[in-house]
């Protein structure tokens, strides 16, 4: 809502104050201000001209040789273009030194050899938006009233002095889509009077409405709505005052009675429409709900089918207007018509709402029905419109309205009570300055030792409860003014969840590990949520998506990183470790609403070590990544009983180099590690990519011991090597295992030193070297008693893998 | 030749093979020479049985004297070699310390989490949980809880990813404190929450929108919760993330989940409230929203109005991020293009 100012201080006074001040008064108070201007602003040197003569230019077919009268001595010459320039006009003339629209200079040329000492200009060029230029002049100049006097500033003649403030209205003060109700706020804000003209209206005493109108109206969607008629009425441009108000407000002017329609919308906050009475098929005005599949081809020349929760305004037969949001073209007011018939009434919102979303047509009128309107005003605005259409198109106002449906409008009464204000606030006000805050909004309140009854007149529909009321005074009274403090009560502990830790933990301990956290969409392709899953699941899709990139819930957090990989390698950055910790979002296949699930997930391209003076590059492999998931689950207190399997289930990963990991004594899955498949890879356009995910949902539920001390033997450790010749496909995991539960009790570790698979041994076996340690808290250890362990550990392997020692 | 005499020789002869020697080895066989068992000094010792015995004492006391002194002089002559020893490693083993460290690995959080952990400290400090909720949530939590039942035409104000009619993706993270209430047994205390996490809107992604970003809710419900209080947490907020010297603004708006309900601005941290670029000559960014808890909402989580009441309040992550480290494109957050990342790696 644009608000003039000048306009306003009609209804309070404010031409004492500067418009930047009460702008940001506004904002502190009421609603946002989106910017405050005057049109002239940034222009220069922009006059009212007189065409005295005007000639063709000889070697142009459109260009016109004006002899201009600026209020100098002598006429200047002008080359203009405009198709509707003529002699004997006022136009708008930018002189040379001029400044118009678009910080444009200005300056004296010559055009196909003529002269030309400025430019005669159109409203858009001097800075008005195409969208409120009347339509007579869209095309060309403007032309300005004949009483404007050569060499004056244009500004005043066109409005472009008046201050605007432009305000960014809530949904909840529909009010303030109205002049009236900025006055009212405005004035309660600096406590000052607001003053309304009074509304006559002057009745044909021969003509009476039964004779032209009655109105059918169902009260559910329209509670209240009448018709008034002005007869023998003349069509014709508006005076420069209307057309100056409607302009700056953002409104095109069209004609006399279109514009007084706008006029009152933006006054009252009243919607109105107005018809061509004649070109209705009869008396009888019917407001119905739409049947299914009416139809009406709105103002804009769109044609709509409807459907049953529109509302219709239907001259007893066919729809001749939607309710609320824009009227028909059939019965469109033009320059013929001479009898109008004015409708003013209040439509249900919640319907308004619908078929203005529905159809995408969102109009002045539907913006403000949906947000409510004063109903105490409906007859007001619309006896003003009819006075004014009377007295601007010459017309006479039928006598008496047609009501189709009305009720008495009631104050609203709210209990409260100072306490209360103040408890809520953390204030200390008195009954006093409370009920003087109402006062000025304009509220009469009961004050019964602190219990305060207040009645909210209508012009603030937006008021219903005792937390309306609170606001009420919080806002007037100062945001600014309300003391600061922290809550006090019972305290509480702060703490995260146990998930919560481990979700943090994992952050951190991935961080030490070289890898950086990634935030990547939630939402992504169907193909790409399909892949890498831990299990079967079903997708979650948008009903409406916005594009095709974003229409599945993921399922999974590698993709995400490996579209993040895919962008980093497009911009040659080749060396990529990114990890990320997030929801995905699992269907079950009953169940719409899908689980959703902490995953954390891990990829990395390139070098973890780039080459520099003293180290070799290190290229990451599967085991850079597996060390890390390795740690990861150690830290995470995930100990004992961590199994890697390699698996070739997963679609997306290199058969060969993929490992599902499972936990626990019950075997429990909690994801893999491995390296992408290189075929998508290859379509993702990355180098080889390692990446890991783990369910971090399961390993939170797992069973964590708490530690416990165990003293330091202070026994000394016995050492011994053991290198294996084995065949390629044993695994190391076996014999690790096979050595521990054959090692006994003193075994403490078994750790591979040495792989070796070569020309020195034959194709088709490899050697591994294990350093086992053993160790006993409560005395030394003997040879003996070591030797029989490893021999027996030594019989097993040959027994179980075939395994010679070298 | 008397024994003093031989004595002094002994010394002279000494002290000279000393200021001579010039490695540990010589140095070592001085000593051995001079003063060992079979030594020249022991060996005039011996003799002494042939003096006059009100002699010996006299001569008995030069002899350790002198042999005292030389060993004193050898200890410092060793010491001295020593040093020059150890100069010359030093000086062999000299290196270019201004060539460049192993480079240790490490990654870094995301500038998004960087953010939410700072708040996150501070609200746990005063006693507050972190609590989580579903990214995909029901019409019922995302609106109808917050006091958006259907067609409320603050709907409006928010474009939703839905699933089904009455399945979506959150647009805020409010139903977290709906949940939360309807829950919370007050007979333990009041109930102080935030929630972080990421929320969706249907909107076309360009340099200041996304269809995904960040939003954390904040949440105190208790018998005397004020708007001062809320005042005060927004205040710390502000001076938390933006510096200690920020102050803040609180305007009038409109969130159908609070009333009265205020927009929070805080003074510009780049201009100190001057007027630049950051604030579009204001003084003040809009940085949050506020207010307190509307009793329909409540109510709706049955939450006893006559007794209780609260404040919440709404902020932004990324636009904190945007606002406090001057990024210019909110895409870049979730991109993770490493050279944006790793900008941010210096911890506090």
């Amino acid at each position: 809502m644009k608000v003039s100012t000048k306009w306003l201080n009609e209804y309070v006074q404010v031409d004492d104050l500067n418009a930047k001040d009460l702008a940001e008064k506004i904002e502190r108070t009421s609603v946002e201000v989106d910017s405050t201007y005057r049109l002239e602003e940034g222009l220069k040197k922009i006059v009212v001209g007189h065409t005295v003569k005007v000639v063709d230019h000889p070697d142009s077919d459109h260009l016109h040789i004006c002899q201009v009268d600026v209020g100098a001595e002598d006429l200047i010459q002008i080359v203009c273009g405009a198709p509707n320039i003529a002699a004997n006009m006022n136009v708008i003339v930018a002189l040379s030194g001029a400044r118009i629209a678009g910080n444009y200079k200005i300056k004296r040329s010559k055009m196909r050899g003529e002269v030309s000492e400025g430019m005669i200009c159109s409203l858009q060029e001097i800075g008005f938006e195409e969208k409120v230029v009347p339509k007579a002049y869209a095309d060309g100049i403007y032309v300005l009233p004949q009483d404007a006097v050569p060499g004056e500033d244009v500004y005043k003649y066109l409005g472009m002095d008046e201050d605007i403030i432009e305000v960014d209205v809530t949904p909840n003060r529909g009010d303030m889509l109205s002049m009236r109700g900025v006055a009212r706020d405005v004035a309660a804000m600096y406590n000052r009077e607001v003053k309304f003209p009074e509304t006559k209206v002057e009745e044909s005493n021969s003509l009476k409405i039964e004779d032209y109108v009655q109105a059918n109206v169902d009260e559910e969607i329209a509670p209240i709505y009448q018709l008034r008629v002005i007869d023998k009425v003349k069509v014709k441009p508006s005076p420069m005052w209307l057309q100056k108000r409607l302009w700056n407000a953002g409104i095109r002017p069209t004609n006399n009675v279109v514009d007084i329609t706008n006029y009152i919308l933006l006054d009252f906050g009243q919607p109105l429409h107005s018809f061509d009475y004649k070109k209705l098929n009869s008396k009888n005005i019917v407001v119905r709900l739409a049947n299914a599949g009416e139809k009406i081809t709105t103002l804009d020349g769109v044609q709509r089918e409807l459907q049953s929760e529109d509302i219709v305004i239907t001259d007893g037969n066919a729809p001749v207007a939607l309710a609320g949001i824009m009227g028909g073209q059939s019965t469109e007011v033009d320059g013929q018509t001479q009898t109008v018939l004015l409708e003013s009434a209040v439509f249900e919102p919640i319907h308004i709402r619908k078929t203005s979303r529905r159809e995408n047509l969102h109009s002045d009128a539907s913006m403000r029905f949906e947000r409510g309107i004063n109903r105490q005003t409906i007859t007001e605005a619309l006896n003003k419109a009819a006075a004014m259409i009377a007295e601007l198109g010459e017309g006479n106002v039928v006598s008496g309205i047609a009501t189709g449906s009305k009720y008495d409008v009631q104050n609203t009464k709210i209990q409260t009570s100072v306490n209360h204000i103040n408890k809520v606030l953390g204030t200390d006000l008195s009954d006093v300055e409370i009920i003087e805050i109402f006062h000025r909004l304009g509220f009469d309140v009961q004050n019964n030792n602190g219990e305060l009854m207040v009645e909210v007149p209508p012009f603030r529909w937006d008021i219903s409860i005792e937390a309306d009321l609170v606001e009420e005074v919080a806002r007037i009274y100062g945001f600014d003014n309300i003391p600061t403090s922290l809550p006090y009560g019972a305290t509480t502990p702060g703490h995260y969840t146990k998930a919560q830790k481990i979700e943090r933990q994992t952050r951190e301990i991935l961080e030490a590990s070289g890898l950086s956290q990634a935030v990547s969409y939630g939402l992504t392709t169907e193909q790409k949520a399909k892949r890498f899953l831990l299990a079967d699941a079903v997708p979650t899709k948008l009903d409406f998506p916005m594009s095709s990139d974003r229409t599945t819930a993921r399922m999974n957090i590698i993709s995400g990183l490996l579209d993040d990989i895919a962008y980093n390698k497009a911009r040659k950055v080749n060396d990529v470790a990114l990890y990320e910790v997030g929801k995905v979002f699992l269907g079950d296949g009953k169940e719409i609403r899908p689980h959703e699930v902490t995953h954390v997930a891990g990829a990395m391209m390139g070098l973890t070590n780039e080459s520099a003076w003293n180290t070799a590059k290190q290229p990451v492999d599967f085991y850079t990544i597996k060390g890390i998931v390795e740690n990861l689950l150690n830290k995470l207190g995930v100990t004992t009983d961590v199994l890697y399997v390699a698996s070739q289930t997963h679609d997306d990963m290199h058969p060969g180099r993929t490992a599902d990991i499972y936990v626990g004594d019950q075997d429990q899955y909690i994801g893999f590690v491995g390296e992408v498949h290189p075929m998508l890879s290859k379509e993702l356009g990355i180098d080889r990519t390692y990446v890991f995910e783990l369910d971090l949902q399961k390993i939170t539920d797992l069973p964590k011991e708490q530690a416990v001390y165990t003293p330091v033997s202070k026994f000394p450790e016995i050492k011994r090597d053991i290198a294996l010749l084995v065949d390629k496909k044993v695994e190391n995991a076996e014999i690790v295992k096979t050595i521990s539960v054959n090692g006994g009790a003193n075994l403490k570790d078994v750790k591979l030193f040495d792989l070796y698979q070569g020309d020195k041994i034959d194709l088709g076996f490899k050697s591994l070297a294990y350093t086992l340690t053993y160790s006993n808290s409560q005395r030394t250890l003997t040879d003996e008693e070591v030797n029989q362990s490893f021999d027996k550990i030594v019989s097993k392997l040959n027994e179980q893998f075939d395994a010679k020692v070298r | 030749m008397d024994l003093k005499d031989k004595l002094n020789e002994l010394k002279e002869k000494g002290l000279e093979n000393i200021s001579k020697a010039d490695n540990l080895d010589t140095i070592n066989q001085i000593r051995v020479s001079l003063l060992g068992k079979k030594g020249p000094i022991t060996e005039v010792l011996r003799g002494m049985k042939d003096l006059e015995p009100q002699e010996r004492p006299k001569v008995g006391q030069f002899a350790n004297e002198i042999r005292d002194e030389l060993t004193k002089v050898l200890a410092e002559k060793k010491e001295e070699i020593e040093l020059i020893k150890m100069a010359k490693k030093l000086e062999k083993e000299t290196i270019d310390v201004t060539l460049p460290g192993k480079k240790v690995q490490q990654g870094q959080s995301h500038i998004i989490t960087q953010v939410i952990d700072e708040i996150e400290k501070l609200f746990i400090g005063m006693g507050y949980q972190v609590v989580d909720g579903p990214e995909v949530e029901e019409d019922h939590y995302n609106f109808e809880m917050l006091n958006l039942p259907k067609d409320h035409p603050a709907r409006d104000m928010q474009d939703t990813f839905y699933i089904t009619d009455n399945l979506l993706m959150r647009t805020q993270t409010s139903p977290v404190q709906a949940r939360t209430m309807e829950i919370h047994d007050f007979t333990q205390g009041p109930l102080k929450m935030i929630s972080p996490g990421k929320v969706y809107r249907r909107d076309t992604d360009d340099a200041t929108h996304s269809h995904q970003f960040h939003q954390i809710e904040g949440l105190v419900i208790d018998k005397n919760i004020t708007m001062a209080d809320l005042k005060g947490t927004l205040q710390l907020i502000a001076q938390t993330i933006f510096g200690e010297d920020r102050e803040i603004r609180m305007r009038p708006s409109y969130f159908p989940f609070t009333e009265p309900s205020a927009e929070i601005d805080v003074s510009c941290f780049k201009c100190n409230g001057q007027g630049c670029s950051v604030c579009k000559n204001t003084g003040w960014i809009e940085v949050l929203g506020a207010g307190m808890v509307h009793p329909n909402v409540l109510k709706m989580a049955g939450v006893d109005t006559e007794v209780y009441g609260g404040f919440a309040f709404g902020l932004g992550p990324d636009r904190f991020a945007m606002l406090k480290y001057g990024v210019d494109d909110i895409r870049q957050f979730y991109l993770n293009d490493v050279r944006f990342l790793n900008q941010f790696s210096v911890k506090g």
